[in-house]
């Protein structure tokens, strides 16, 4: 039993140290890197407080930002107050915007969990667009277009971090990243969070075990909503600024992108995807003025091709490491990744030729990629893009099968033999 | 105790302009097992749904235990110890076998929506849960998702889920449909066994099983009561013969 207890505890063990340690690493040191950090760890409670829904209760919302953004702007006001001399430290700024968070999930939980489905979605969005509205009408609270500010080092100081730096703000982001992660997964392990599932899976059903599907819903309403609230007070103390465009539609679609593309059916799934779609976002801007498009087409071809996500490549995989197998994976799927590769690179060649020619002209026609200059006003340059991505395509179509059949073999392998 | 465990006074349900159940007057006893049998299309199922919620009924009374439950909704009257199972096997398909039983037993144990304590901590919910999975003979499937298990494998479950929570009175629709002989004798068995000091009212086709079972029958055709008594009388009845088991003899 205690060995048992001990194996189920070791992953939160390594989860903090990785938060504890991280901004130590070399190469995770700079203020790049830990505002980098901060922003993965306020994406990950947000991500998480999204999946309560999406995964666990099977509600797809439209509108989840309503919730981190409210929570933010409760959370800025009370920055404010601080400042103005209020008690209240940096670190519990957090809680309060959960609390905010929790306030309006209660508020406009009821009506909208009434049914799951395509009624869900649509009444969610309509009270994102409803929101978002408000926040250009009630000036008081939401500061107009340009938002409101306040300043974090005004609030009173806490066991002496005045919450200047940066890293300090890490520091308070990551405690709040544990604590709710820690939170989020022990309510998946009670009698109401079994019942999310249940519900999911058959809400006729769960009446008639005694359970009324929509407070079941409701309660799991509420606690994304705290939660999410908690990712935005984090986010008003770490940009000290915060306005509409957090509970806009942009927001909501990131962070259903963000639980999707990490994996809905498992626990960690958002955390993942949190942590590659914030560090993309962060560096693809960097290097393309088109990275939004490769974000959609990024998403499409998760959808279509790996809808369990991140988290569901790695389950789909982790039986056949742990067998020892995974070397006979490796010349099948490179035959499949390589001509995929290709077609990659012809796509993103077509995609940056055509961004130049058609979209930003003043930019010129010719350009750097891969440390090789080309020129979008030359034909070659497109024949070269269409060329690589039909030939990818057409090596990819005759490496995809075999490399399906060599995973379903093995996994075979893998279950069949030795499995406990 | 005198109050009967169902009671339903001049019940109606009609769809749009077509009446399903025509004034339906029927008692239930306390402790008894009751079949409800009839051709097909008699609305036997559509009469279980009313009595657990499923649907309102256009007219008429439905007492549990002498209290009046007309158009509660489903989950009151499960609360007040009345279950049932589906004719359509209606489970958890993406939880484990487990997981289905423990939901069922969650509400009666007294967990209700309870966020602030582990569902594993309470022995009991353990307990029952592990005693309900050994009577359906489903124990060596625990893990397994729901949705994967085989249909006779469902079907056990249908009924486990339906017994689990200790139910005073449990509505079985169509237990042994679509099983084999065999599937069929051990879910009588489970039947039996379950339904000791409770009251059992099933709705069921096999005409071996229905007289193997009941203390007392019904016969519904065509949205009313044509008989109800014990087996011997309903056999004997002519009415009965001419509407129903004639037809099926035929």
């Amino acid at each position: 039993m205690t060995a048992e207890r001990r194996r189920a505890l070791m992953p939160w063990g390594i989860f903090a140290l990785v938060l504890v340690v991280l901004p130590h690493l070399p190469g995770f040191g700079s203020g790049y890197a830990v505002s980098l950090l901060s922003q993965m760890g306020i994406a990950v409670i947000f991500a998480l407080s999204y999946n309560m829904l999406l995964g666990h209760t099977g509600l797809l919302s439209f509108g989840h930002a309503v919730y981190f953004g409210l929570g933010a702007f409760v959370a800025m006001h009370a920055v404010r107050w601080a400042a103005a001399g209020l008690w209240l430290p940096i670190p519990l700024v957090p809680l309060v915007g959960g609390l905010g968070g929790l306030f309006f999930a209660a508020l406009l939980g009821w009506p909208s969990t009434r049914r799951a489905g395509t009624v869900f979605a649509m009444i969610s969005l309509g009270i994102a667009e409803m929101v978002v509205a408000l926040s250009y009408m009630i000036v008081s609270f939401f500061g107009g277009e340009e938002g409101i500010n306040g300043d974090r080092t005004k609030a009173p100081s806490f066991l002496g971090f005045g919450f200047g730096p940066q890293i300090e703000v890490y520091y308070v982001i990551a405690a709040w990243c544990f604590a709710s992660v820690a939170a989020m997964y022990a309510f998946t392990r009670t009698p109401v969070g079994r019942m999310c599932n249940a519900v999911r899976d058959n809400p006729e059903r769960a009446e008639f075990v005694g359970y009324n599907p929509q407070v079941v819903r409701y309660v799991a309403f509420m606690a994304a909503g705290f939660f999410a609230g908690i990712a935005g007070g984090l986010n008003a103390i770490n940009y000290e600024i915060v306005t509409a465009i957090s509970v806009g539609a942009a927001t909501s679609g990131a962070v259903l992108l963000m639980a999707f593309i990490g994996g809905v059916g498992h626990f960690v799934g958002p955390v993942l995807g949190a942590v590659a779609i914030t560090y993309l976002q962060v560096s693809l801007s960097d290097f393309t003025h088109a990275w939004l498009l490769y974000f959609g087409l990024m998403f499409v071809l998760m959808v279509l091709f790996a809808p369990g996500g991140l988290a569901g490549l790695w389950f789909m995989h982790a039986p056949i490491l742990r067998a020892g197998l995974g070397a006979r994976l490796i010349g099948p799927y490179a035959r499949a990744v390589g001509p995929a590769l290709v077609l990659a690179l012809g796509a993103i060649i077509a995609i940056e030729v055509n961004y130049r020619v058609s979209t930003r002209p003043d930019l010129g026609t010719a350009f750097e990629f891969a440390g090789i200059a080309f020129d979008a006003s030359q034909p070659w340059v497109w024949l070269l893009a269409g060329s690589l991505a039909a030939a990818g395509f057409w090596g990819m179509r005759r490496g995809l099968g075999p490399a399906f059949e060599r995973h379903a073999s093995l996994m075979a392998e893998a279950k069949g033999g030795g499995a406990p | 105790m005198t109050a009967p465990a169902i009671r339903l006074s001049d019940l109606r349900k009609n769809f749009g302009a077509t009446e399903i159940i025509r004034g339906v007057d029927l008692e239930i006893r306390q402790g008894e097992r009751h079949a409800i049998i009839g051709p097909n299309g008699a609305g036997k199922s559509t009469l279980f749904n009313l009595v657990t919620g499923r649907l309102a009924p256009t007219e008429g009374r439905i007492e549990f235990e002498g209290q009046d439950i007309t158009a509660w909704p489903p989950y009151r009257i499960a609360r007040l110890g009345l279950a049932r199972s589906f004719q359509v096997t209606n489970i958890f398909p993406r939880l484990s076998v487990f997981e289905n039983l423990r939901c069922a037993v969650l509400w009666p144990l007294r967990q209700g929506y309870a966020f602030w304590r582990m569902v594993d901590t309470p022995a009991d919910v353990r307990e029952r849960t592990h005693e309900v999975l050994g009577k359906i003979g489903l124990a060596a499937r625990a893990q397994v998702p729901a949705g994967l298990l085989s249909y006779a494998e469902q079907r056990a479950l249908e009924i486990g889920i339906a017994i689990a929570g200790g139910a005073r009175v449990i509505l079985l629709d169509e237990p042994t449909a679509g099983m084999n002989r065999g599937e069929a004798e051990r879910a009588v068995a489970l039947i039996r066994e379950v339904s000791a000091g409770r009251t059992l009212v099933m709705v069921e086709h096999d005409m071996s099983v229905v007289f193997d079972l009941a203390d007392r029958i019904t016969v519904l055709v065509y949205g009313q009561v044509i008989a109800s008594g014990p087996p011997a009388e309903i056999r004997a009845d002519r009415a009965v013969k001419e509407a129903y088991l004639g037809e099926a003899a035929a």
